[in-house]
This record gives structure tokens, C-alpha cells and sequence, in this order.
């Protein structure tokens, strides 16, 4: 009887979103009489920082610093459709609409402001700090404040734009049964080491290693904290987490907090993250879905651990002292 | 039935109310008071998002009835920021990125400040211990650690 060491590997491929019939999300931008922006969606920020990356997805796209923008979320009565915030969509989805919303207000923007320069609008650009210039002659310019005074008091004109992001529906071949049920992969790879005692079952994560390929981090520490919080997560479900622990049998599922077993602030294995940006080439500014993807390496690469010091396979979650001992006593049988 | 009145300082500022007998704290502050920092997570002592501080005592505000309170000094979240400028927690949270949605925070932030009172440079271990009542689901609680241990260095710094 003995405490031994394990080490084990895992690499996922993720999609983004879903395609049960469709997959759209839309949204719509409007400026205020004083130049700043209003998104508008029925995503819902789950604390993730949606809005924080809506908000930096139009002011870029529009050309103004990102504090200019305001983010309505998640009021499926006012609101512009979308599917929701699941399947790691949020970003790809509701982002791709806010820049093709954010697109059309620029436009109408930009032909105020030419109207008030008497200039084109394609010879305008903005400096990203509220201000329109003439190309090549920044003296000649107008504030974005002054543009949408000068559109709602004067001009008459909406600084507005929608925004529709659709993954339509795949169909099987008929002759193949070929279809394309997801979209925009991200990847992952986890090495996790364990120690597990062959006497109690019990597992000790020691390290967990994880790289990320999330296409391109709009936010850095915010898509560090999700892949944080992500990395705990995948740990959890390979080890603790379960409402029927054996299923389908209800017994002695977890009824609270008290029963419901999760790591704690004492139970963390050492964690590190890194981040791959490959920008996708159908996300806004090349992101893609890191949010389910983050909490899904871990498991195997437990698994795998598992296997690697003690000699056996669990091929059911979560990886429970109990199910060890049945396989190692299993094991021994043979 | 007849209401009890029950009169305590929160965060400073004398309270008073008439509440039904059984009512807990965490709902008293809530619903009667208006302070919703303290949250309700579990409403049965298991997962800390309800933590205030009676009397420099951590406490959990759904198992405490508000009838017990009368002439306590009470301490939320919520009364942290002096003159628009964050606590150190509250300003080493937002640092260290150490929330996500939000809902413990409050919770965290109360069990780290009583930390920090009674032991001013805590080791990791001595902050895991305080936080071990807390639940979290989304930051997988290292941020939270790293949050506490830099409000302690910043409260050093000050001091020194």
C-alpha cells in the first residue's frame, strides 16, 4: 500500500456555439444626443465580462475609446433576438452582430460629420479619442460629441445600425451524411500530476498545466480569469462533482453545499495557464469561445493520470475513491 | 403577530425597524434596510455569501435572527468605501480580477477583512483558513487568495 504518482495527458477541439436549426444573434447600436453608443442585446453577462467585451468590440469598431460605449443586456422583452449565452457563443456570435451593427452607425456617422466639413465621408477617419479628421489634414475636424448634436438637432439622421450574426442550419449529405454541426474550434491541452493512494483511493491533484488556443484574447486578464476559474472547474467535475453519484439511482446525491462536494480554497493544485492566440478567421477580431472549452482538458488528463499510477481506468465521472478501489480490487481479481 | 423593534448601528448609521419575531439578519438588511451586499446563497450557514460583522465578529447573517442584534455595530460590504474611495480589499479584489460574477464577493471581502484585523501579514495557509467558509464558483479561488495576500501587503506599505 503505497502513495503513487501519476501523470497524464489530454488535447480537446471545441466548438463555438451550436447549429440546431440555426444559430443567430442580433443587436443594435444607437448613439446618444451627445456622441456615446448603446448596445443593445438579450445576451446575458454570466460575470464572464460580456459587456465589457461588447463595449470594446463597438467602441473599436466605431473608432471611440471603449468608456463611450454603453451595453444593455438580456431583456427578452425589448430586446434585439438572440439564442443566448451558452456553448461558449457569447463572445463569437453577439460580438460578430455588434460589429456589423457598429459598422452601419460609423457609416452614418461619418457622413454627418462630412456634411459638417463638407468634405466625402471616405475621406474621414476617427483618432479613437471622440474626434473625426480628414485624412492626411487632421486640422480639419469634428468631435463625435458635435456629430450627433449636429445629427439629432440639425440633420435629422439616426446614428444607428442592426447587426444580425447567423450560423445557418447544416443538412446531412444525403449521399455522405456529411454536415458541419459546429463552427470556429478552439483548443486546449492539459498535463495534470496526481498522487493517489492505492489504500483510500483518494486523489491529490499536484499540477495542472494547461495551454489554451482561444483565437484572439480581447481581454487578456479577463479570458485569464475565465481559464482560471475554468481550469478549477475541470478539476471538480473529474473528481467531486456529481448530483447522483450513482446514477441513475438518486441515492445519496448531494442535497446542499454541505453534500455537494467541491474543491475548496485548501483543495487547489498548482495551476498554470497559457494562453495561444490564433485569430480565427469568422470571429470578431479573431476570438473565439474559450468559456466551456477552459473546464474540459482537465478531466481527461485526470483520468489519464489516474491510470498512470495506479493501473486502472475510470470510465465514469466523477473519479471517486469508491470507483478506484472497486477497480483496483477488480484489477487484483484478475 | 407583534412586531419586535430592533435598533443597531450599520455601517455607522443607526437603524431601527420593526420586524416579525424569526426573521434572520441577512433578511432584515436586505429586505427591510435596503443593504443587499450581504447575499443569500444557501440560506442555511453552508456557503458564506451572507457573512457580515457583528461587533468584529464574522458572522453569518442567515443564521442569526435580527432580534439578537439590538445595540450591536454591524459591518457589510456595502459600507467599506469611505468618501467614494474603495477599501484596500475591495480595490486588491478589483486588482487581482477576483470576481466574476460577484455573487461571494461580499461574502469574501467580509471573512478577508476579519482576517486582516487580527492578523495583519497572514500567511497563504492563514488566508485559505478564512476563506474555507466561503464558496466559489467561478474564480476557482486563487485570485481570491492572491486578492487578500496584496490588500495585506498594501495595508503594510501604508503603515510603514
Amino acid at each position: 500500500m503505497a502513495i503513487r504518482r501519476g501523470r497524464g495527458v489530454a488535447a480537446i477541439n471545441y466548438p463555438t456555439g451550436m447549429n440546431l436549426g440555426g444559430d443567430p444573434t442580433q443587436a443594435l447600436v444607437h448613439s446618444t444626443p451627445t456622441g456615446n453608443f448603446m448596445v443593445t442585446l438579450s445576451s446575458v453577462d454570466l460575470g464572464q465580462g460580456m459587456k465589457q467585451i461588447m463595449a470594446q468590440i463597438c467602441a473599436e469598431t466605431i473608432g471611440v475609446p471603449t468608456d463611450r460605449v454603453v451595453v444593455d443586456t438580456a431583456d427578452t422583452d425589448t430586446g434585439p433576438h438572440c439564442m443566448g449565452t451558452f456553448a461558449s457563443r457569447g463572445t463569437h456570435r453577439a460580438g460578430n452582430a455588434v460589429i456589423q451593427a457598429a459598422r452601419e452607425a460609423r457609416q452614418v456617422m461619418l457622413e454627418v460629420a462630412a456634411e459638417e466639413l463638407e468634405v466625402n465621408a471616405s475621406d474621414l477617419e476617427t483618432d479613437g479619442q471622440g474626434n473625426i479628421l480628414v485624412k492626411g489634414a487632421p486640422q480639419k475636424s469634428i468631435s463625435i460629441f458635435d456629430v450627433a448634436l449636429s445629427a439629432h438637432f440639425k440633420r435629422g439622421r439616426s446614428i444607428s445600425g442592426r447587426g444580425m450574426f447567423l450560423i445557418p442550419r447544416s443538412y446531412p449529405d444525403k449521399e455522405t451524411g456529411a454536415m458541419k454541426p459546429s463552427t470556429c474550434y478552439a483548443h486546449a491541452c492539459t498535463v495534470a500530476e496526481v498522487e493517489v493512494d492505492d489504500e483510500t483511493g483518494e486523489v491529490t491533484v499536484l499540477t495542472v498545466k494547461n495551454v489554451f488556443e482561444i483565437g484572439r484574447a480581447l481581454n487578456p486578464k479577463m479570458v485569464e480569469q475565465q481559464l482560471v476559474g475554468g481550469s478549477w472547474m475541470g478539476i471538480s467535475h473529474a473528481l467531486y462533482e456529481t448530483t447522483e453519484p450513482y446514477y441513475p439511482n438518486r441515492d445519496h446525491g448531494g442535497t446542499d453545499f454541505n453534500q455537494y462536494l467541491m474543491p475548496g480554497p485548501g483543495d487547489l493544485a498548482q495551476t498554470e495557464i497559457i494562453v495561444l492566440e490564433r485569430p480565427s478567421a469568422d470571429g470578431p477580431y479573431g476570438a473565439k469561445g474559450p468559456g466551456e472549452m477552459c473546464a474540459n482538458p482537465q478531466i481527461p488528463a485526470v483520468a489519464n493520470a489516474v491510470f498512470d499510477a495506479v493501473g486502472v481506468r475510470i470510465d465514469t465521472l466523477p473519479i471517486t475513491p469508491e470507483r478506484i478501489l472497486r477497480a483496483l480490487k477488480a484489477q487484483a481479481a484478475n | 403577530m407583534a412586531k419586535i423593534p430592533v435598533q443597531f448601528t450599520l455601517n455607522g448609521s443607526e437603524k431601527a425597524e420593526f420586524i416579525d419575531s424569526g426573521t434572520t439578519l441577512l433578511n432584515a438588511l436586505r429586505d427591510k434596510i435596503g443593504d443587499t451586499s450581504p447575499k443569500g446563497g444557501c440560506h442555511q450557514g453552508t456557503c458564506g455569501a451572507c457573512s457580515v460583522i457583528i461587533d468584529g465578529e464574522l458572522r453569518l447573517s442567515c443564521l442569526t435572527l435580527a432580534e439578537t442584534c439590538n445595540g450591536a455595530a454591524i459591518t457589510t460590504t456595502s459600507g467599506l468605501a469611505e468618501g467614494g474611495v474603495l477599501h484596500p480589499l475591495q480595490r486588491a479584489f478589483l486588482d487581482t480580477f477576483a470576481t466574476q460574477c460577484g455573487f461571494c464577493t461580499p461574502g469574501m471581502i467580509m471573512a478577508a477583512k476579519v482576517l486582516l484585523e487580527h492578523t495583519p501579514n497572514p500567511s497563504r495557509d492563514e488566508v485559505v483558513e478564512a476563506l474555507s467558509g466561503n464558496i466559489c464558483r467561478c474564480t476557482g479561488y486563487e485570485p481570491i487568495i492572491q486578492a487578500v495576500l496584496a490588500a495585506a501587503r498594501a495595508n503594510s506599505q501604508n503603515a510603514a
